[in-house]
């Protein structure tokens, strides 16, 4: 049994391999920055450093002309009200696990710098946070806080960093039946045909979706929360999204023509019914025969 | 024209005439005499079979009636149907006509519920049968011809399912499909050659679908057909075999005769099996294949799994480790040939040969045609426990993955659970069965030989306390029954024996008010005297040649005999 976390995995590979890089960059980098220098006269790098100075220069005002907007918009936000309330809800109940400046706690819980409005929303609004224990998962359960405290607390998490933010909007626009394909495609293997959930290794779960609503389904996509892949808008256009929640929900909405949906499971559950319910009433019916002997 | 039937009971009716005109050319008269007389025994546990022949004729059936709408073929098409969300989606033909079917035929989701539920049924059924027939010793020789018979009813009825499940083309058949790809591609040396042979070049083709409906509708149900006749001719031509009990001989067969009492019977038990699969397929949804999506390589769905008597094979793949095997030259052996391959061989060799494994073991080469109790074969009893337990955990693996999701348990933790059960489960389970059929078998003893319990206790004159027991039949002097066992049921409590007032009549709700009853059993003689004068347990009679294996006989003084085999 091997369980594979990628976390423990990847450090001990990557320490060693940084420092062979370090020790060998200067043994090789050396003869060669001397040979160059030699090669270069005195004035040609006079103009070399000008001209590179002038084009940082040019780069970060750039850079800085398009960033400010989105700073100012944050400050504008870090002083609001709801910034206020939602930080005061962080630090009564967020902080011990995350940190003061929302930089995590090891061994307790991440950084919740750039993980943007999406996520503080799914985990939240779901009741997976606060987090009652460690555990393989965080179960959902009743949530915790009302809707205009998670509205404050997205607005905090959101203003600190940054990152993908609450979609708005009708959810449920999109092709159903491309919903279908794309949800076959990405999220079948783990939630199952119809989103009734599955088993994941070592006691983790792909949960069912029966009490998702768009919103939770949208940011979950957007964030990957636990074992969920991130599925941002370059792999699933936010079309995509709300095509793939129509089908979820039209799915799960929908009456079952044959009957009894039996958890929707497939062939376990029917093979449950044919035993515990077909066969029973049959070997009743035989008893019955026997007693008419 | 030699007129021979003028004489005397000529018919003289119209509908008579013309059966004797029928008879005259074919001569029907006394074999279907001979048949209608047929004695069937009427335990509960003989219906068993029927109820598999019952659903094999719903399959056939509602199969027929999907035939005329299901479309075998893989070819392309865009799906223009009255389901919306797969409107539009591009799809093959045969899952196309399974959506038409279940959405735009008329009768055509009933039918194919029908057809499914029955399908389950039938292999159940198969399955539950073949536990009496083992259980009961009833493949004893003259019938190791009809076991076998049975075992290859039950290895066609696994790949008829198989076949019919992946018919539809639907992401569940299709990833089904796709492992039994894998598992032919497994097969050393030849799994390529076969594959080819099956698939006609790579998986999946565009043969594969139309071969297995030919298959499926036409194949494998006639030779299962034939195989039912077979099995139906040489059990009349060897006649039933029944329980010991009163009357009951290795010579004879006690029972109702085919007409009318059993064709009423068995008439009945037809409408229940159909009942029963009419209410499923109405009631309850089976494989709604709208909500799998058409098959698609790329894709996979978690919690799919075979229909129920296939996945005790999924089981196995799940729970067996990884272990290929490499040989020089580029050759390697995949792990998935010895779950899937190696062990259902092994599983249905034995199964096949355990008739002549047994004769081969307890050297009885006689003929049988009386039923042992499972108590009174420890040995066998405990085997077939054992087999059991194997199977069942298999199966329970084979839907791991959902167990582990719905009762939230680690899914390591139950491939774990199913690895290490699978092996210390079943001899732990033969122990048990081993010591509980003893225990039965000196249970039946003790109530010959000292009576049944009564619980009334004695206090006797210098203070001890006895409880009265009351002896089935004559006693010694020292009060021991004096009845050996003959191999059926003993009685054990007082009310069997009369001891108490019979039971009411009726099964949902009393037929007879119990006033009446008090009544009339006043009227007989009740109590040790009656008792006395039933014959309770008379079967096995050595006179008659009766079974030599078990049992104590009355010349051993009736005491418990070790069981031989």
């Amino acid at each position: 049994m091997s369980t594979t976390n990628p976390q423990s995995d990847a450090r001990p590979d990557d320490g060693p391999q940084r420092a062979r890089l370090r020790r060998l960059r200067p043994a090789q980098g050396t003869p060669a920055a001397a040979a160059r220098s030699r090669r270069l006269s005195k004035a040609r790098r006079r103009v070399a450093n000008v001209a590179g100075l002038m084009a940082a220069l040019v780069l970060t005002g750039a850079l800085y002309s398009t960033i400010a907007p989105a700073q100012a918009e944050e400050a504008e936000a870090a002083g609001g009200e709801a910034y206020e309330a939602g930080r005061e809800i962080y630090e009564n109940s967020c902080i011990t696990c995350h940190g003061e400046n929302l930089e995590g706690v090891e061994t307790r819980g991440p950084s919740l710098i750039g993980v943007g409005g999406a996520a503080v929303y799914f985990q939240v609004h779901t009741g997976r946070m606060p987090l009652v224990r460690q555990a393989e998962q965080g179960p959902d359960k009743p949530v915790v806080f009302s809707e205009e405290e998670i509205d404050q607390l997205v607005t905090y998490v959101q203003a600190n960093g940054g990152g993908p933010a609450v979609p708005g909007g009708d959810l449920r626009e999109g092709d159903l039946a491309l919903g279908g394909e794309l949800f076959r495609l990405n999220c079948a293997s783990c939630h199952n045909f119809v989103g009734e959930g599955g088993a994941l290794s070592s006691g983790k779960y792909a949960p069912d979706l029966h009490d998702a609503d768009d919103l939770e389904i949208y940011t979950a996509m957007l964030s990957g929360p636990e074992n969920m892949p991130v599925f941002g808008d370059n792999q699933l256009t936010p079309e995509e999204k709300r095509s793939i929640i129509n089908y979820i929900q039209t799915i799960k909405e929908m009456p079952d023509p044959g009957g009894a949906g039996i958890g929707r499971i497939g062939p376990v559950g029917e093979g449950v019914v044919i035993w515990v319910v077909g066969i029973s009433a049959l070997m009743f019916g035989i008893f019955w025969m026997g007693t008419k002997a | 024209m030699a007129r021979t039937a003028t004489a005397p009971g000529a018919p003289t009716t119209r509908a008579g005439k013309m059966a004797l005109e029928v008879d005259d050319r074919l001569i029907v008269a006394g074999p279907l005499r001979r048949t209608l007389n047929k004695v069937f025994p009427d335990h509960w546990s003989f219906l068993l079979g029927e109820i598999a022949m019952y659903a094999f004729i719903v399959l056939l059936l509602s199969g027929t009636y999907l035939t005329f709408f299901f479309d075998p073929s893989l070819r392309e098409v865009t799906y223009e149907g009255s389901y919306d969300a797969l409107r539009g989606v591009q799809m093959s033909a045969a899952y196309d006509s399974a959506l038409d079917l279940s959405f735009d035929v008329r009768g055509g989701l009933f039918m194919r519920q029908v057809h499914h539920w029955a399908a389950l049924l039938f292999v159940a059924a198969i399955v539950v049968h073949l536990l009496r027939i083992f259980f009961t010793g009833a493949f004893r020789r003259p019938r190791e011809t009809n076991w076998l018979i049975g075992v290859g009813l039950l290895v066609l009825a696994l790949l008829e399912g198989f076949s019919g499940y992946s018919l539809p083309d639907d992401l569940l058949s299709g990833t089904g499909l796709r492992i039994m790809s894998a598992i032919i591609l497994a097969i050393p040396v030849v799994g390529t050659w076969v594959h080819w042979a099956v698939f006609g070049g790579d998986y999946v083709g565009e043969l594969i679908l139309g071969r297995l409906y030919i298959a499926h509708v036409l194949l494998i149900p006639a030779i299962l057909l034939g195989l039912i006749a077979l099995h139906l001719l040489i059990l009349v031509k060897q006649k039933h075999t029944q329980f010991p009990g009163p009357g009951r001989t290795e010579h004879n067969v006690v029972g109702n005769r085919l007409f009318p009492t059993f064709a009423g019977k068995a008439g009945g038990l037809f409408f229940i099996v159909f009942g029963v699969i009419a209410a499923l397929a109405g009631l309850v949804q089976i494989n709604p294949i709208w909500l799998w999506g058409p098959y698609n390589p790329a894709q996979v769905s978690a919690a799919s799994q075979p229909d129920w008597y296939i996945m005790f094979l999924d089981g196995s793949t799940r729970l067996f480790p990884a272990w290929d095997i490499n040989l020089p030259g580029n050759y390697q052996i995949p792990a998935l040939f010895w779950p899937t391959v190696v062990l259902p061989g092994i599983i249905f060799t034995l199964l096949a040969l355990y008739p002549m494994i047994e004769r081969k073991l307890t050297g009885d080469t006689a003929s049988h045609h009386l039923l042992q109790r499972p108590r009174d074969v420890p040995v066998r009893t405990s085997l077939g426990a054992m087999a059991l337990t194997f199977y069942i955990v298999l199966l329970l693996s084979g839907g791991n993955d959902v167990i582990a999701d719905k009762f939230m348990i680690s899914l390591n933790a139950m491939t774990w659970a199913g690895r290490i059960g699978m092996i210390i489960l079943p001899p732990i389970v033969y122990v048990l069965t081993y010591r509980i059929c003893l225990g039965l078998q000196k249970h039946d003893r003790e109530v010959l030989e000292h009576g049944i319990e009564t619980g009334v206790i004695r206090r006797l004159p210098h203070g001890e306390f006895i409880e009265v027991h009351q002896p089935l039949g004559p006693v010694d002097e020292h009060g021991h029954g004096q009845l050996a066992y003959g191999g059926a049921p003993v009685p054990k409590r007082m009310n069997q024996i009369g001891g108490a007032r019979r039971a009411i009549r009726g099964f949902f709700t009393p037929i007879e008010s119990p006033a009446a009853v008090e009544l009339e059993q006043r009227r007989e003689e009740h109590g040790l005297a009656n008792a006395e004068s039933r014959e309770l347990t008379t079967s096995g009679r050595p006179s008659e040649g009766g079974r030599p294996s078990e049992g104590g006989r009355p010349s051993e003084g009736g005491k418990p005999q070790e069981p031989r085999d």
